[in-house]
């Protein structure tokens, strides 16, 4: 499938890659930034500092803060999409509509409304979480109204003269053959929402941004490199087990 | 707290322009080098077919990595300058448009491949006026959505001294004023409903011959 983000034979070589090439630009980074000059040390310390693992900003904190932010968003964000993506492909009706203001959507951007929010609604979770609704939002409207009305009409049809009433076809018909790209959409934006999570911090909240924006501030590029690997290998592992979700759902008839 | 204050946008004209202009900038040089890059990629992925699962691969574990990391980590490269927005910009254009480059290029019906080896096209002759031709919606799809992104990733930058519009969301943030939020969010969406139109017209000019259908 095209629009599948991360295939998972390749995913391994793929990080693999991606894992050296990050190193060796984090390695010439973080000598400059005053690290030991060798950033495999420099990381090797810093995931083993006792004061990362414990305490309220110890890595496994900061995993969950950042976790929560995705989860709660992810979990609005499906309210939202799914079934004005999955009505608007069933009745096919606001289809060019759609597909122009998800395309739109991605110019949207996260730090503004989490700034904005915060000065609006002040210090907590709300900047985040709207702003990464507003992310996962248009990749799950497009996937899934895309994958309903790619229903071959001839397979509609049959359903309505077994006799099926509209609903039924929707979610006995529609939905099923659907499935793999409404599944497509949800992956891309948890992907996308679990490394957008990072811009929370921007605003003094939680999360793996942490790292980040306190390594850009205080120049200590060893988080800023720690910190975006943990992301990553979030956003691998949410992406694994959707991924792994679906092929337990999606009906053995479709699997190609 | 006034929520818009007009005054601001008049005294400010110079700087929202500016900061338009800046990010039109960032954005149309990414673009220009993402697609210098991904096209030769993507041609070098058709030959060799090995190439591109792990390439595609590649692009999607690039989009697991924060774009804000990938900015500090150019840093000490290049400086908080405009290259270090550019270099980073330029990389998740390059993820985008390599794919639909390689689709658009596949997708080409045989047929026509063969129809034109068959009245003696030469394979460079029959990449530029055959295929490429036939393959131009799926790849300015690619760059519609490489572009709107790209408007949209811009801003992330801010917070390494760059950012176009993104600029106005850490005034905003350092005044606890909206007002340039505001400005900066809907000039921002609005540049990419303006792009997005463009690349649409763009489209329609150089593809006369797909007009007639619907």
């Amino acid at each position: 499938m095209a629009r599948r983000l991360l295939s998972i034979p390749f995913a391994v070589p793929a990080l693999v890659t991606a894992g050296v090439l990050l190193l060796v630009v984090a390695s010439n980074a973080v000598a400059a930034g005053g690290g030991s000059g060798n950033v495999i040390v420099d990381l090797f310390a810093w995931f083993t500092d006792p004061q990362n693992w414990l305490g309220d900003r110890s890595i496994p904190v900061r995993s969950l803060e950042h976790i929560y932010y995705v989860l709660v968003s992810m979990a609005i964000a499906l309210a939202i999409a799914l079934p004005l993506g999955i009505g608007l492909g069933h009745t096919g009706r606001g289809g060019l509509l759609a597909i122009n203001v998800s395309n739109i959507g991605r110019a949207v951007p996260e730090l503004g409304i989490v700034i904005l929010v915060f000065l609006l609604a002040g210090y907590g979770d709300l900047p985040v979480i709207v702003a990464l609704v507003a992310l996962a939002v248009p990749p799950m409207v497009t996937n899934s109204f895309v994958g309903m009305r790619s229903v071959d009409p001839d397979i509609r049809q049959a359903a309505r003269g077994m006799g099926m009433t509209g609903w039924q076809v929707l979610w006995r018909v529609e939905l099923p053959i659907a499935l793999p790209l409404v599944m497509a959409g949800i992956r891309t934006s948890a992907v996308q929402v679990m490394s957008t999570a990072t811009l929370a911090a921007y605003v003094g909240l939680g999360g793996l941004g942490r790292y980040l924006i306190d390594g850009l501030a205080q120049k200590q590029l060893t988080q800023v490199v720690g910190g975006a690997i943990v992301v990553a290998l979030l956003a691998l592992a949410i992406e694994a087990i959707l991924a792994r979700l679906q092929r337990a759902i999606v009906s053995e008839g479709l699997r190609g | 707290m006034n929520l818009f204050r007009w005054s601001w946008v008049m005294n400010n004209t110079d700087v929202i322009l500016d900061k338009l202009v800046q990010h039109l900038q960032l954005t149309g040089l990414a673009l220009l080098f993402g697609f210098a890059i991904a096209f030769p990629l993507a041609l070098a992925a058709i030959r060799w077919p090995r190439l591109y699962g792990p390439s595609l691969g590649i692009t999607g574990v690039g989009f697991t990595i924060p774009s804000l990391a990938l900015f500090i980590l150019l840093i000490p490269f290049t400086g908080l300058s405009m290259a270090t927005s550019l270099i980073g910009l330029t990389i998740y254009t390059l993820l985008i448009l390599f794919r639909n480059t390689v689709e658009g290029l596949t997708g080409v019906p045989r047929e026509v491949s063969e129809a034109a080896r068959a009245m003696g096209y030469t394979r460079l002759h029959q990449l530029f006026t055959v295929e490429l031709p036939v393959a131009l919606p799926v790849i300015v799809a690619g760059i519609r959505i490489a572009a709107v992104t790209t408007i949209g990733l811009v801003t992330v930058t801010a917070l390494i001294g760059q950012g176009g519009l993104g600029q106005l969301f850490i005034t905003g943030f350092t005044l606890h004023f909206p007002t340039p939020l505001i400005v900066g969010f809907v000039l921002s969406v609005m540049l990419a409903v303006v792009v997005d139109l463009f690349l649409v017209a763009v489209l329609w000019l150089v593809t006369p011959w797909r007009r007639g259908r619907s």
